[in-house]
């Protein structure tokens, strides 16, 4: 059974924002109007920190994408009273909408902070509305949402190789952040496969984990960046 | 509407109420159900426009809901584990008490049990609790739990009441029905009273393992997580405490209000707010032992994370709350009840009042800083309650009040048999009951 993950290399990460835009409109996540969005209720599965370091005029930046860590011990999982949320055989994450009574446990479990409640009704602007995902629910209001590694493509994904006669490989699954981004900087694949990228790149001396210290054990890696002399 | 015919009734103050009601009964209750009806009208608004009617945001995405659920179900402590507390340790001083507290927790419970429910997001999915729930979520523990005290503290309250609503239901007091449903055939033979006691025994014991489930319980909500602030291992302990606490001060407030209102100062003396006072000061510096041990802990350790949540609450936007939250629930009962001066009622009821703000606050300080704070460089959250919130917490303590006076003008807030016995077996049985604890006396000649 494969273990999904990714790698993120942080030298190579520019902090474009690419994979939070194609995070958006892959998983159809609701847009906010700037006012909800200053009461902090932007929703987004991708998000990206940035760190500033030293004072103008020498300012260094530092990016960071986010996506949901797909803990194999998720914090989240464990507290959700009707099984909205689980870990599935895969090791991913995932919300089933359509049974989420909103209680916004798993939100407040997170240690992460990477689930995100839908406080009203989703609403896009007329001309979006067609541009929706057809792969991916429409959320109501009132559950919790999160990122799901795009899991609807590895529906897909099997479908296309079982037509195909094969079997699954590497890059036939990627998420669509992943995928968009134009430095190359996030790998993913199956962790536990030697043939995968992701299985050498997490053995990396420079690999870390965000917060391994609470036992979550995060499926997503971080490579650090490091100086170029 | 007492009939003429009627023999000699000592405690005639005690079913007064029942048979009249003043017109200021009637204003307070249309108030009442002014704010109550406003409370509804908010809760329709967000169940059609989502949970985004409320200041709740992320990170902080539990609030007031959550903060007034724990809060209520504190209050809930004060009837029947004060009231089984002091029948199983046969004080006497019980006697017209036990029912008021009683009254409270039942009314309290239901109204705080509710809470999560306007908590959902999708309250239509309710009943996936029932039908998919997972019993390894401390959720799910809660719904049990507070099930079980629920029912078990309603029967508490019913059983004694039985002899009671018989002495109603004689006097011929409207509506007849109810009276006459209600007690259950007592005619006061032998028997009935030998099963009544027995009941009393069995449930009273029964129910002091329940109220402090439910406390533990609530906590475990909280400290279950992994999140600084909340997953300390005293909790459950420090829960249970804060909610006796709240109750007794809440337990306070009633019942100087309804001496007041229903002249019962007879029944109410001053000892038994000397007596419950006592009771206070203890639970205050007890919560003061656990919130110094809490805090100490946290602090000597110095986790980043637990200090950035430590120095939100000492330094931070929340700090006037939290020095609000020691003055209220150390200062001021510490500096009013330690002192036989101001231990007077007027006093009492001061230092009851600061205690349910401090206790409120509490609540307040537990839930929100721990969401403020998030581990990773989120900025830091802000929670500023909507008119919602405000309407909805308003309208929960109108519902106990309104609750309260209904219960009040149905049945005699004072166990009127509970005070016969007292009157007419207890001074012999505890002058008995002395001899037994005194060494026994050699014989001496006389």
């Amino acid at each position: 059974m494969p273990r999904w993950g990714m790698v993120i290399d942080l030298n190579k990460c520019t902090g474009c924002g690419a994979c939070v835009v194609a995070c958006k409109t892959e998983l159809n996540v609701a847009i906010v109007g700037p006012e909800e969005s200053g009461k902090g209720r932007t929703m987004l599965c991708m998000d990206i920190f940035t760190f500033y370091e030293g004072e103008f005029p020498n300012v260094k930046t530092r990016h960071m994408p986010r996506p949901c860590f797909h803990c194999d011990n998720p914090p989240c999982t464990k507290v959700c009273p009707v099984r909205a949320t689980y870990r599935n055989e895969e090791g991913l994450v995932t919300q089933i909408y359509p049974q989420c009574i909103g209680c916004r446990y798993c939100q407040v479990a997170c240690p992460y902070t990477v689930k995100f409640f839908n406080w009203s009704k989703p609403e896009w602007p007329k001309e979006m509305r067609k541009a929706l995902n057809p792969d991916v629910s429409v959320r109501p209001d009132g559950v919790v949402e999160k990122c799901t590694f795009c899991v609807h493509r590895l529906q897909k994904a099997r479908e296309q190789v079982a037509v195909e006669n094969r079997e699954l490989e590497e890059g036939d699954y990627v998420p669509a952040c992943v995928e968009i981004c134009p430095t190359g900087a996030m790998y993913f694949g199956d962790l536990d496969n030697a043939k995968h990228a992701v299985n050498k790149l997490k053995r990396s001396h420079r690999a870390f984990q965000v917060m391994e210290d609470l036992g979550t054990e995060p499926k997503v890696y971080y490579l650090s960046e490091m100086e170029i002399e | 509407m007492a009939d003429s015919h009627q023999t000699f009734f000592e405690d005639e103050e005690l079913i007064r109420p029942i048979e009249q009601t003043g017109p200021g009964f009637y204003a307070t209750v249309v108030v009442l159900l002014c704010v109550i009806a406003f409370a509804g009208y908010t809760y329709v608004r967000q169940v059609i426009y989502g949970l985004g009617v409320t200041g709740l945001a992320q990170p902080v995405s539990w609030g007031f809901y959550i903060i007034n659920f724990v809060f209520f179900i504190g209050i809930s402590h004060a009837g029947t584990l004060i009231s089984a507390i002091l029948r199983l340790s046969k004080a006497e001083w019980r006697r017209p008490i036990t029912r008021m507290a009683e009254v409270i927790t039942a009314i309290v419970l239901a109204i705080g049990g509710l809470h999560p429910i306007l908590d959902l997001g999708r309250p239509d999915r309710m009943l996936h609790l029932f039908t998919d729930g997972r019993l390894q979520s401390p959720l799910l523990w809660d719904v049990t739990s507070i099930t079980a005290y629920f029912a078990a503290s309603t029967v508490y309250l019913y059983i004694p009441m039985i002899p009671d609503i018989a002495i109603l239901r004689d006097r011929g007091i409207k509506p007849r029905w109810l009276y006459q449903f209600l007690s259950w055939g007592w005619q006061g033979t032998d028997h009935q009273k030998r099963v009544l006691e027995r009941a009393i025994n069995i449930l009273m014991v029964m129910v002091i393992p329940i109220a402090v489930s439910v406390h533990t319980v609530i906590s475990y909500i909280f400290a279950m997580t992994i999140q600084p602030g909340w997953h300390s291992t005293i909790f459950g302990p420090y829960f249970v405490v804060g909610a006796i606490f709240s109750g007794i001060a809440a337990l306070l407030i009633v019942m100087i209000a309804f001496r007041k209102a229903f002249h019962l100062e007879n029944y109410l003396k001053e000892i038994h707010f000397k007596y419950l006072s006592t009771l206070l000061l203890i639970m205050s510096i007890l919560w003061f032992y656990f919130t110094f041990s809490e805090y100490l802990t946290a602090y000597y350790g110095h986790e980043p994370n637990e200090m950035r949540v430590i120095l939100y609450k000492f330094f931070g936007a929340i700090s006037p709350y939290f020095w609000l939250m020691g003055v209220c629930n150390f200062i001021i009962p510490l500096v009013i009840l330690a002192n036989p001066k101001t231990r007077t009622i007027p006093g009492i009821l001061i230092a009851s009042i600061s205690v349910v703000i401090g206790m409120w606050l509490e609540r307040l300080i537990i839930v929100v800083p721990s969401l403020a704070n998030p581990r990773l460089p989120y900025p830091t959250g802000v929670y500023i309650p909507t008119l919602t919130e405000w309407s909805l917490f308003a309208g929960g303590i109108a519902v106990f009040i309104l609750g309260y006076l209904v219960f009040a003008k149905l049945f005699p807030l004072i166990s009127i048999w509970e005070i016969q016995e007292g009157r007419d077996h207890s001074i012999a049985e505890v002058t008995d009951r002395l001899t037994t604890y005194l060494p026994d006396q050699p014989l001496r000649k006389l």
